[in-house]
């Protein structure tokens, strides 16, 4: 075979490679929501995050609007402290609440957003005051057993 | 007596195979030592990159393919009884990239590459061409063994990417047009599912892995081949063997080192 047809092919095959890469980077894992565009930080306290993990998508309406990144425990108060990456087009008043929320029965957590009616927004650096802790099924199955226990008295 | 004859075949297994072993290792860094010499002809690599990649395009694509809707058809079957049929994206997606693409690209690569490279090599030895190139002062190991060496190892990677994607391809062939799962919550379990440097950047480094260890066992055995017909063949036969486990038992300690608790 001439030299240029077998160096077209080669080509050819490296770029059908990276080309399937890419594939696989942007339209099967999640590198496309990966990298947006500009971002702004946000912190809440939470008493119990559950099964949070870093990386996690902070959802307002059901729409992705950012990622959870760094989660510490404050040894101050004692609760969980989660840092909030943003996407910079997305503003929320001061009020705003922040619920850890699950996807479907089994599903993975993540932190909703539900704005409140302040007509100043939360700036960067800011903290979200207004947070509901992650349901622990645990809690809830006590909870109900010593309802019925006190109904039955 | 015949503790005493068993006793000196096993010494005698033991030895060769530590032989073998020292002379593998001498023989896998000469091929690293020499290979700055054979990069400055690089249209060598290209040839074989030619023959073992581009030749191996057709088998990985439609391997690829059938893999993914086989995964799509039984996930399917799994998963309806869950009631969480959108879950097939990430689930074809995830053993795809993590598990079946390097593995299986691998292994097809070993049959179908691997092979042809150590009948190459041993045959060239059989008929004293390796000589006739150390007699004009060529280095067989610059001029013959490091390019296939470089054109496995970058192949292999791309490779498993290919099989990957026309998996996913297949799945979701089967999975959404077929079968009717919802297109947008298959793309979006699978984006949610699968993460960049999680999955996919380790599936690629194990492919990475792969290609080393299956171009040099390969390479080795063509090189290492009595030059008969018959040691020929028995080179080959090994080469797929040998490779084919040490696939398997390198994707075992990889996993684990990789997705340990994750």
């Amino acid at each position: 075979m001439k030299r240029t047809t077998l160096d077209l092919w080669v080509g050819l095959f490296v770029v059908a490679g990276l080309a399937a890469l890419a594939v696989l980077a942007l339209k099967v894992g999640n590198l496309s929501t990966y990298n947006m565009s500009d971002t702004y930080q946000l912190q809440a306290h939470f008493s119990n995050i559950g099964g949070l993990k870093s990386q996690a998508s902070i959802k307002s309406s059901g729409v992705l609007i950012g990622r959870v990144g760094e989660i510490t425990l404050d040894s101050k108060r004692y609760e969980a402290k989660v840092t909030m990456t943003i996407d910079k087009r997305y503003q929320f008043p001061k009020d705003t609440f922040a619920n850890i929320l699950t996807s479907g029965l089994l599903g993975e957590q993540y932190i909703g957003l539900i704005p409140g009616g302040d007509e100043e927004f939360l700036k960067a650096g800011d903290e979200i005051k207004k947070t509901q802790s992650a349901v622990v099924l645990e809690d809830l199955i006590s909870r109900f057993l010593y309802s019925k226990a006190e109904d039955s008295k | 007596m015949t503790i005493v004859e068993n006793l000196r075949f096993l010494g005698h297994r033991i030895v060769n195979a530590v032989w073998r072993i020292g002379y593998a290792s001498r023989f896998f860094m000469m091929i690293l030592f020499y290979s700055g010499t054979s990069f400055r002809r690089f249209h060598l690599t290209i040839k074989e990159l030619f023959s073992s990649g581009v030749m191996s395009l057709i088998i990985i694509l439609v391997a690829g393919t059938f893999v993914g809707m086989v995964l799509g058809l039984q996930g399917y079957e799994t998963l309806k009884r869950y009631g969480s049929e959108s879950a097939l994206g990430s689930l074809v997606a995830l053993s795809l990239v993590r598990e079946l693409g390097p593995v299986l690209a691998a292994l097809l690569f070993a049959s179908r590459a691997g092979s042809a490279m150590t009948a190459e090599i041993g045959l060239m030895k059989a008929t004293e061409q390796i000589s006739a190139m150390e007699m004009m002062a060529i280095n067989p190991i610059a001029r013959v063994v490091a390019p296939r060496f470089w054109a496995g190892v970058i192949s292999m990677p791309l490779l498993s990417a290919l099989f990957s994607a026309m998996g996913v391809f297949g799945g979701y062939v089967v999975g959404v047009v077929l079968i009717g799962v919802d297109q947008g919550s298959f793309w979006s379990q699978m984006q949610a599912g699968v993460d960049f440097q999680h999955d996919i950047v380790n599936g690629m480094l194990k492919s990475f892995v792969f290609g080393v260890a299956v171009t040099a066992i390969a390479l080795f055995e063509g090189y290492d081949a009595p030059p008969t017909a018959e040691g020929v063949s028995g080179a080959t036969t090994r080469t797929v063997v040998e490779s084919s486990l040490t696939i398997l038992f390198l994707d075992f300690i990889l996993t684990a080192f990789m997705f340990q608790g994750g």
